[in-house]
C-alpha cells in the first residue's frame, strides 16, 4: 500500500477533500513532494495542474521541506509597529538563509506569517508550536544559540559524522 | 443521552446548575494569551495543590477561554468571592489555592491596581477596563468551560434553540432578527435578517449555512476567541438560522492558523450531537440539521464569501462576481447563508432576551455590541465589546487605559486592511458602521490598532499594500498590478527615492484600483492609502521633499546616535552589534561609526540607559 493511502482513507477520494488531504500531508511530512502531489491527483482524478495550483496558492502549504526547529514570524499589524520586522532580518543575518530557505545543517527554516490572532503578545515568534511572548531581536539570537547548543551535545556522542542533510519528510 | 423536548432541556439545566452551586471553582484563563505565558502550567499547579490539600472533591479548576485582558495574563479568578489576579506564574499557583480559596486570604501582589486612585482591586467587575465594557456575545466567555457542553447548558445553552423549535416558526424567528437590527459583524454590516429572508425564499431544497472564521484581518482576533471560549454559543445560532432558513446541512470555516479554536469547536459539534441539539429530528420536531469543520489554509482572500465558497468545495479560493449571491446561488450551487462567528454567536442572545431589548442597544442604525481587539500601542490590549456609537475616546481612554509608555496617540486603524488610520483629531467619532466610512475607514471584522507619534503613517500604509498584494488572489488586473505598483511607490517613498510625483500617481492609481476590482479585497485596497494621505499627507511630503522620516522610522532616511550624555560606558552594546560598529572604553561614552551601521536596532534594544537616540 502506497504510504499516502492512511491519509486518502481518512476522507474519501473527491476533489472536495483535496486541501484537508493536502494539510495531512503537510502537517505529517512538513511539507508537500512533487510525488506526493502527483500521487494525490491520480487517486483524486484531479488534474495536476490544479493540484499545483490549491497547493501554491494557500499560505499553509509548502513545497520545500522544512528546518527541524520551523520558525514562525508573526507580521500582524501589531506585530509590524512593535518592530516584528527586526525579527525577520536577525535571522537571515544569523542564520545565514532567506525565507522558505533551510540552512546547511538542517536545523533551521522560518516563514514569516499573517497575524496570529495573539495580539497582546506582539512581537511574537512561534518556533515549533511553542509562542515567544514580547521578542527582541537580542533574545531571538539567544534562543537560537541555546538551540545550537542542545542539538550540538545531542549529536556529540557520534563524533565524526558529518554535516546532516536537510531534515526531510521523516516517513 | 438525547434531550427531545424544552422541559427536558430545563430539568438538566437546573440540575447542572445545583451541582455547580455545590462546588466552587477556580477559572484559570486558557486564551491563546494566556496560554503562551504558561497559564497550561498555572492550571496543573492549582490541581496539584488542591489534591495535595484532599480538596479537589468540593472546588475544581477549569479552563475558560479568554477573559478579554490578554495585556495581564495569566489571569486567575479564585474562589469565594472571584478574585481577580493577573501575571499568575506557575510559582503561585500553590499559593493562590492554600492561601486564598483554603485559607480565604488576599495575595496583594497579584491584585491589579486602579490607576486612578492606587488601590488595589480584587474583583474583576470593579476594573475599569471592565466596567465601561457591556458584554452580551462575550458574556459567557471566561466564565464556562468551552470543552463541556453541560457547562452552556447550565449557563441557560440551548434554550434559545429549545424555543424557537417550540414555536414553529421559522419565519418569526428572520422577523425577529429583522426587529433586533443585527447587521453582519464581518464588517459590510449587511443586514442579518434580510440575508436569510433571501435565502429562504431561495428555491430549492437543499441550503447550507456557513460561518466564516476565516478572521484574515491583521489585528483582529475577537472571532478566534469566541471560537475558542464559547464555541456552542456559535453552534446554536447556526443551528437556530437553519431552522429560520432551513438548512440541512453547516459548515464551520476556521483558519488553520487557530489550531485551538479548530480543537473547541470540533468538540463542541460532538458533544452538541450526542444531546440531539445536531442530527436528525431535532427535538423531535422532524427538522435534521449537521455541521461539519473545514479548516482554512491560508488566504486572505478566502473571507470573501465567494472566495471561502470556493475554497470548502476544494479549489483555491478565488472570489467570483455577484450576483447571483451565494443567498441563491452558493456551496455546490445551492442557496447559502454566510454569517461571520460574531453574527452567529449573537444570535442565541438576540432569541432569549428579544428583538426590542437588542434593538435599544447602540444607535439608530447600528444596533446591538460589537467586539474590538484593541491592541497596538495601549496600556490594556486586549478584547472589549461595547455598544456601537460609543466614541473612540472611551474605548481608548477609559477601557484601554491610554497609550503605553506614556506616548502620544496619533492614529486608530480600524477594519485591517480594508479599513483606515483615523487621525486623533477624530477621537470622538462615534463608533459605528457609517461614521468609520465616513471619515475613510470601516468597520471591518473590528481590530483596532493603537497607533502612537513613534508610528510611520507611510510605513503603514507599505505594511498593508505589502500585505495586500501578497494576498491578492490575482484575478483581476488592477488588484494584482496596482496592489504591487502601490507597494512600489510606497516603497520608494519610505526609501528616500520618490519624487511629489509619485504621491500623485500613487492617488489616482487607489481610486482606480478601487473602481476597477472584482472583490471587496481589491475595491478596498486603496483605504489604508487613502486615508493616510488625506489625514497624513505633511507626512509623505516630508519623505519625498526633505528626505525625512518624521517617526523615525524609515530605515533609509534614519540613523542611531549615541547621547554621549546619557551613555555610562558600559560596555554591553558593543558585543552586541552584529556589524561591529560600536566602539568605546569603559566608563567612556561610546560612538558609532555611521559607515558601518545596519541599523538593526539591537544597540537600543540592549541599552538600559536609554542612550540610544533615532535621528
Amino acid at each position: 500500500m502506497h504510504e499516502l493511502e492512511p491519509i486518502i482513507e481518512r476522507y474519501q477520494a473527491q476533489r472536495r477533500f483535496l486541501i484537508p488531504i493536502l494539510q495531512d500531508i503537510q502537517a505529517e511530512y512538513h511539507y508537500l513532494s512533487p510525488e506526493a502531489l502527483r500521487y494525490v491527483a491520480e487517486r483524486l482524478r484531479v488534474p495536476l495542474i490544479d493540484v499545483y495550483g490549491v497547493a501554491t496558492f494557500y499560505n499553509c502549504f509548502s513545497l520545500r521541506p522544512r528546518g527541524k526547529h520551523f520558525i514562525r514570524v508573526c507580521m500582524g499589524t501589531t506585530c509590524h509597529l512593535k518592530g516584528g520586522w527586526r525579527l525577520v532580518e536577525t535571522l537571515q543575518r544569523d542564520l545565514k538563509v532567506q525565507e522558505g530557505e533551510v540552512t546547511r545543517d538542517g536545523l533551521f527554516s522560518y516563514q514569516t506569517v499573517r497575524c496570529v490572532g495573539a495580539c497582546a503578545l506582539a512581537p511574537l515568534v512561534l518556533i515549533g508550536e511553542k509562542y515567544y511572548a514580547k521578542m527582541s531581536s537580542r533574545r531571538l539570537q539567544q534562543t537560537i544559540q541555546r538551540i545550537q547548543r542542545a542539538e550540538a551535545r545531542e549529536k556529540a556522542p557520534q563524533a565524526g559524522v558529518s554535516t546532516v542533510p536537510a531534515h526531510s519528510s521523516g516517513g | 443521552m438525547k434531550i427531545t423536548t424544552g422541559d427536558e432541556l430545563k430539568r438538566l439545566r437546573d440540575h447542572l446548575r445545583a451541582r455547580q452551586d455545590h462546588k466552587l471553582r477556580v477559572r484559570v484563563c486558557g486564551g491563546t494569551g494566556c496560554r503562551a505565558r504558561g497559564s497550561e502550567e498555572v492550571l496543573a499547579g492549582c490541581r496539584a495543590a488542591l489534591a495535595e490539600a484532599g480538596a479537589d472533591r468540593d472546588i475544581e479548576v477549569i479552563f475558560t477561554g479568554c477573559h478579554g485582558l490578554c495585556e495581564r495574563g495569566p489571569l486567575v479568578i479564585a474562589p469565594p468571592q472571584g478574585i481577580f489576579y493577573q501575571r499568575v506564574e506557575p510559582d503561585d499557583a500553590r499559593a493562590v489555592i492554600t492561601r486564598t480559596v483554603l485559607g480565604g486570604e488576599l495575595i496583594e501582589r497579584l491584585l491589579p491596581t486602579d490607576p486612578l486612585t492606587g488601590r488595589r482591586i480584587t474583583h474583576e467587575s470593579e476594573l475599569p477596563f471592565y466596567a465601561k465594557q457591556r458584554r452580551i456575545t462575550l458574556r459567557l466567555n471566561g466564565l464556562i468551560d468551552p470543552m463541556n457542553i453541560d457547562d452552556y447548558i447550565a449557563w441557560g445553552g440551548y434554550q434559545s434553540l429549545a424555543a424557537v423549535i417550540a414555536a414553529r416558526d421559522p419565519l418569526g424567528v428572520i422577523e425577529t432578527i429583522e426587529r433586533a437590527g443585527l447587521r453582519g459583524r464581518g464588517g459590510a454590516g449587511f443586514p442579518t435578517g434580510k440575508k436569510w429572508r433571501l435565502c429562504r425564499a431561495a428555491p430549492g431544497e437543499i441550503k447550507y449555512v456557513i460561518c466564516n472564521g476565516d478572521e484574515g484581518d491583521p489585528g483582529a482576533f475577537m472571532d478566534r476567541s469566541l471560537l475558542e471560549g464559547n464555541p456552542h454559543s456559535v453552534l446554536e445560532g447556526m443551528i437556530i438560522g437553519a431552522y429560520a432558513i432551513g438548512a440541512t446541512h453547516g459548515i464551520v470555516y476556521v483558519r488553520e492558523e487557530y489550531p485551538l479554536a479548530v480543537k473547541t469547536i470540533t468538540t463542541a459539534i460532538a458533544q452538541a450531537r450526542e444531546y440531539g441539539f445536531l442530527g436528525s429530528n431535532i427535538f423531535q420536531s422532524g427538522f435534521s440539521f449537521d455541521v461539519e469543520v473545514v479548516r482554512g489554509a491560508g488566504a486572505f482572500v478566502a473571507g470573501e464569501e465567494t472566495a471561502l465558497i470556493a475554497a470548502v468545495e476544494g479549489r483555491k479560493s478565488e472570489p467570483r462576481q455577484r450576483p447571483p449571491y451565494p443567498v441563491e446561488c452558493g456551496l455546490w450551487g445551492k442557496p447559502t447563508v454566510i454569517n461571520n462567528v460574531e453574527t452567529w454567536a449573537t444570535v442565541p442572545v438576540i432569541i432569549e432576551k428579544g428583538a426590542e431589548w437588542y434593538a435599544q442597544i447602540g444607535t439608530e442604525t447600528s444596533k446591538g455590541t460589537k467586539i474590538f481587539s484593541l491592541v497596538g500601542k495601549i496600556a490594556n490590549t486586549g478584547l472589549v465589546e461595547v455598544p456601537m456609537g460609543m466614541t473612540l475616546r472611551e474605548i481608548i481612554y477609559d477601557i484601554g487605559g491610554g497609550m503605553s509608555d506614556g506616548r502620544e496617540l496619533k492614529a486608530v486603524q480600524t477594519g485591517g486592511p480594508s479599513g483606515g488610520c483615523i487621525p486623533r483629531e477624530l477621537i470622538d467619532l462615534p463608533v459605528d458602521y457609517e461614521s468609520l466610512t465616513r471619515a475613510g475607514s470601516m468597520m471591518g471584522s473590528g481590530g483596532m490598532i493603537v497607533m502612537d507619534d513613534r508610528t510611520c503613517m507611510v510605513d503603514v500604509a507599505r505594511y498593508f499594500m505589502d500585505f495586500l498584494r501578497d494576498e491578492s488572489c490575482g484575478k483581476c488586473l488592477s488588484c494584482r498590478e496596482g496592489t504591487q505598483r502601490m507597494y512600489e511607490i510606497l516603497n520608494a517613498i519610505c526609501e528616500g527615492t520618490a519624487t511629489e510625483e509619485d504621491i500623485e500617481t500613487l492617488e489616482e492609481l487607489a481610486q482606480v484600483v478601487a473602481d476597477t476590482s472584482l472583490c471587496g479585497l481589491g475595491q478596498t485596497a486603496p483605504n489604508p492609502v487613502l486615508s493616510t494621505l488625506r489625514y497624513f499627507r505633511s507626512e509623505y511630503e516630508a519623505h519625498v521633499r526633505e528626505r525625512r522620516c518624521p517617526a523615525g522610522v524609515c530605515k533609509a532616511l534614519i540613523r542611531y546616535h549615541i547621547r554621549p550624555e546619557k551613555c555610562t560606558g558600559c560596555l554591553a552594546c558593543i558585543p552586541s552589534c552584529p556589524a561591529g560598529a560600536i566602539a568605546g572604553e569603559l566608563k567612556q561614552p561610546h560612538v558609532i561609526d555611521q559607515g558601518k551601521c545596519i541599523k538593526c536596532g539591537i544597540c537600543s534594544e540592549v541599552c538600559t540607559f536609554d542612550a540610544i537616540e533615532v535621528v
